[in-house]
């Protein structure tokens, strides 16, 4: 299960490098939704995958892990936020600049 | 246990909530901050204190014990870090009010400008590596927020690069934090320090060590991840650059130093030495940006690289000497970088242009100003007894004793650079011929003038009183280089 | 501008919007003890609020949902931060909770919790911070 986590991470952080590199600001977006969705599962993975036991210690048997959901769970909601803002000002900017092309955007010539 | 330690983060916090409510008074607002930063200022000063007489502090968050839950811990350089972040956002607070504009003022200005040192004064508190992850995101979110207030073109052009450099920083940070967790299955600081001790540093943690050096060296502009800074800082207007050139780079270099302090410090030949190769290189790569650039924003602004090697170079030394220094440089420089961007500010409010060609004869109408910004400048290069000669010297020192020459030597002759960079603006911006500038006016100077006045004071205090601070520092310095003083006092307690 | 042309939409949202809105309260309770809580309660609410505006135009939601919704922001946080900052009023550690049991005539035993005061700021916050953004992009059209 770890093997095909791992691939799925994988796949999950090229795609995103993938859209990344791309002009066009709203693959740029996607890009960064789908690398935080693969840091979410890397965690998720990282902290043993295993079924059927409580997360409680002390109790008989294995237990399970509970942090890392935890832990996924707070990036969840700050990568929501975030994607949620780098979205109005993306359309901000979109409406502001008239291009969402990220060449385009280039300004600041430097030593001038 | 003890809820001291909170207040520098509860205070700016329920200021922040509790503005939100009169966006449109400005007044209110303007008073309320003041007031609320200056509280933080009292709380932070009766931190110190409580470290100084009775060690490390820390604070079990929802009586949840050590290594399970989230802890807050206060050791000396945490507490002499929020003191003088709590410090410089109340001068830029001050500055803020005549400079700002109304328009920002309305648009959530000090409410975000207090989820800022939130951010800021939690990521210096925490003991927990994913609180901090989450500190740096409330820092950031406000960031952002301050980056594109305003809303004109270069702003959301900058902030656009900023907020995506950073977010993939941020994504760069959850899956570091992924890897160390298995590998160590814990996140309390302290607890993943006793943890890497037992294990001894494999391989796997030195890939670790350096993930968070990329993570942290993103957000601190470290060497060859700094090139988003020049453009992203150009944007903002004075006293939110003065914010974000004092104190968020600083959060990375903090971060830095609590990591390859705490953590990554059994396999020092490979990290430290890496350390110490970017922080060289960064002096050195933000000495000929400082130099070549003829426009005030950006000369101090690489100005802040040149710091961030300086200090880092400390660490990457460590021993206490070096440590000490890196210390009271990192204090030191944030208070003086605050007083130059301010004082920059004004000279831009002044003129209309940060272009330096454009700039001259400002010392015949201003006087104050002018000599406000050559003391400043002297502190920066490090002249005694101005506040940043101790700290060099000590970097020096350490250095020459690490028997690392060549470092040592950079940062020796990186000192004239930047003391040559800072007085070209001093000679072409100040003498010269005296011209007249259309806004000259309008600028209140006399009131922007009193931060920057206040920051100098404390820079200049700083360096004469170093023999009544020396204490502080070396507490600080001493935990720093042994590690077994943090894990006992967060573990045992 | 409102169009007559989504009867169907319209018609069925009236029904649909009650179920949604009460799910979320109870999402929200159920977040004591059960997966569920403030911050999940609170997108489904503004996701039901998305709908409203989806189905009518930004000025009739605002006339029947008369709600500043940064203000709601600020109260939310006001509700968590008094909530935590309460513990320091007892001296205990920052966040502490407290929590019994009361027998209610009726429903028998229930457990109260000064979570639920936090999560209730979380539920405030979340939708008071959704729906800020939603209308920021929504608003100039």
């Amino acid at each position: 299960m770890e093997i095909v986590m791992a691939i799925v991470v994988g796949i999950l952080f090229m795609t995103a490098t993938y859209l990344m590199l791309s002009k066009s600001l709203l693959r740029i977006i996607v890009g960064t939704g789908l690398l935080s969705h693969g840091a979410h599962l890397l965690i998720l993975t990282m902290g043993r995958l295993k079924r059927g036991s409580a997360p409680l210690l002390g109790e008989k048997g294995p237990y399970t892990d509970p942090l890392p959901q935890a832990l996924i769970l707070t990036a969840i909601v700050i990568s929501f936020g975030v994607t949620a803002f780098f979205l109005v000002l993306a359309y901000r900017a979109y409406k502001e600049l008239g291009t969402d092309n990220i060449e385009k955007m280039r300004g600041n010539r430097g030593n001038e | 246990m003890n809820n001291l330690i909170i207040l520098p983060i509860l205070i700016p916090f329920v200021t922040a909530a509790i503005l939100i409510f009169f966006h449109k008074k400005v007044k209110v607002q303007r008073w309320f901050s003041a007031l609320s930063s200056i509280a933080t200022i009292i709380a932070a000063l009766v931190l110190v204190q409580k470290v100084h007489t009775d060690g490390i502090q820390s604070l079990n968050i929802s009586s949840w014990d050590a290594p399970f839950g989230i802890t807050l811990v206060s050791d000396m350089l945490s507490a002499l870090l929020v003191l003088t972040t709590s410090i410089v956002a109340f001068v830029c607070l001050i500055y803020s009010f005549k400079s700002i504009g109304a328009e920002r003022e309305k648009y959530y200005y000090y409410p975000v400008f207090n989820f800022l040192i939130v951010g800021v004064n939690g990521a210096f508190t925490t003991g927990d590596i994913f609180n901090l992850f989450v500190f740096f995101e409330v820092m950031l979110m406000s960031s952002y927020v301050l980056i594109v207030l305003g809303g004109t073109k270069i702003q959301l052009r900058e902030s656009i690069k900023y907020l995506l450099v950073n977010v993939i920083s941020s994504a760069l940070f959850v899956i570091t934090v992924a890897y160390l967790y298995s590998v160590v299955g814990t996140l309390n600081m302290a607890h993943i320090s006793q943890r890497i001790a037992e294990i001894g540093q494999p391989g796997i943690l030195s890939v670790i060590a350096v993930l968070f050096l990329i993570v942290f060296g993103l957000k601190g502009a470290i060497f060859p991840l700094y090139f988003w800074m020049p453009g992203s800082y150009y944007a903002p207007p004075a006293p939110v650059l003065a914010l974000f050139g004092a104190l968020l780079t600083k959060v990375g270099v903090y971060s830095i130093t609590r990591t390859y302090t705490l953590f990554f410090y059994h396999d020092q030949g490979f990290t430290h030495e890496l350390l110490q190769l970017l922080a060289l290189v960064s002096i050195i790569a933000g000495v000929i940006g400082a130099i070549a650039y003829w426009d005030i924003k950006k000369v101090i602004i690489y100005n802040i690289i040149v710091a961030v090697g300086v200090i880092l170079y400390g660490v990457s030394v460590m021993n206490i000497d070096a440590l000490t220094g890196s210390i009271f440089y990192l204090i030191h420089d944030m208070i003086i970088k605050a007083a130059l961007f301010l004082l920059v500010g004004i000279m831009i409010a002044i003129t209309g242009t940060s272009n330096l060609k454009k700039i001259s004869g400002l010392i015949k109408r201003y006087p104050g100003v002018g000599w406000t910004f050559f003391i400043s400048a002297l502190a920066l290069a490090g002249i005694p007894p101005l506040s940043g000669f101790i700290g060099k010297l000590l970097i020096v020192q350490g250095g020459f004793e690490g028997s690392s020459y060549v470092g040592a030597a950079i940062v020796l002759m990186s000192s004239l650079l930047v003391l040559f960079s800072v007085m070209k603006i001093f000679i072409n911006g100040f003498w010269g011929v005296h011209r007249a500038y259309e806004n000259e006016d309008k600028a209140p100077v006399k009131w922007l003038l009193i931060s920057p006045v206040i920051l100098v004071i404390l820079s200049a205090l700083y360096g004469i009183g170093t023999e009544a601070i020396l204490p502080y520092i070396s507490q600080a310095a001493e935990t720093l280089a042994n590690p077994s003083m943090y894990i006992d006092a967060v573990l045992k307690e | 501008m409102r169009s007559n042309n989504n009867i169907i939409l319209e018609t069925t949202i009236k029904v649909v919007l009650f179920i949604i809105v009460l799910f979320s309260v109870y999402i929200f309770f159920a977040g004591h003890y059960y997966p569920g809580g403030g911050f999940i309660g609170g997108l489904m609410t503004s996701g039901a609020i998305v709908l409203l505006l989806i189905a009518y135009d930004i000025k009739t939601v605002a006339t029947i949902l008369p709600v500043n919704y940064r203000t709601m922001t600020g109260i939310g946080l006001l509700f968590a931060i008094g909530t935590s900052a309460g513990s320091l009023l007892f001296n205990v550690p920052f966040l502490t909770h407290a929590f019994g049991h009361i027998e209610v005539p009726v429903l028998g035993e229930i457990s109260l919790h000064t979570a639920t005061l936090f999560d209730l700021g979380v539920y405030l916050v979340v939708v008071g911070v959704t729906m800020t953004i939603i209308q920021t992009i929504g608003e100039d059209e």
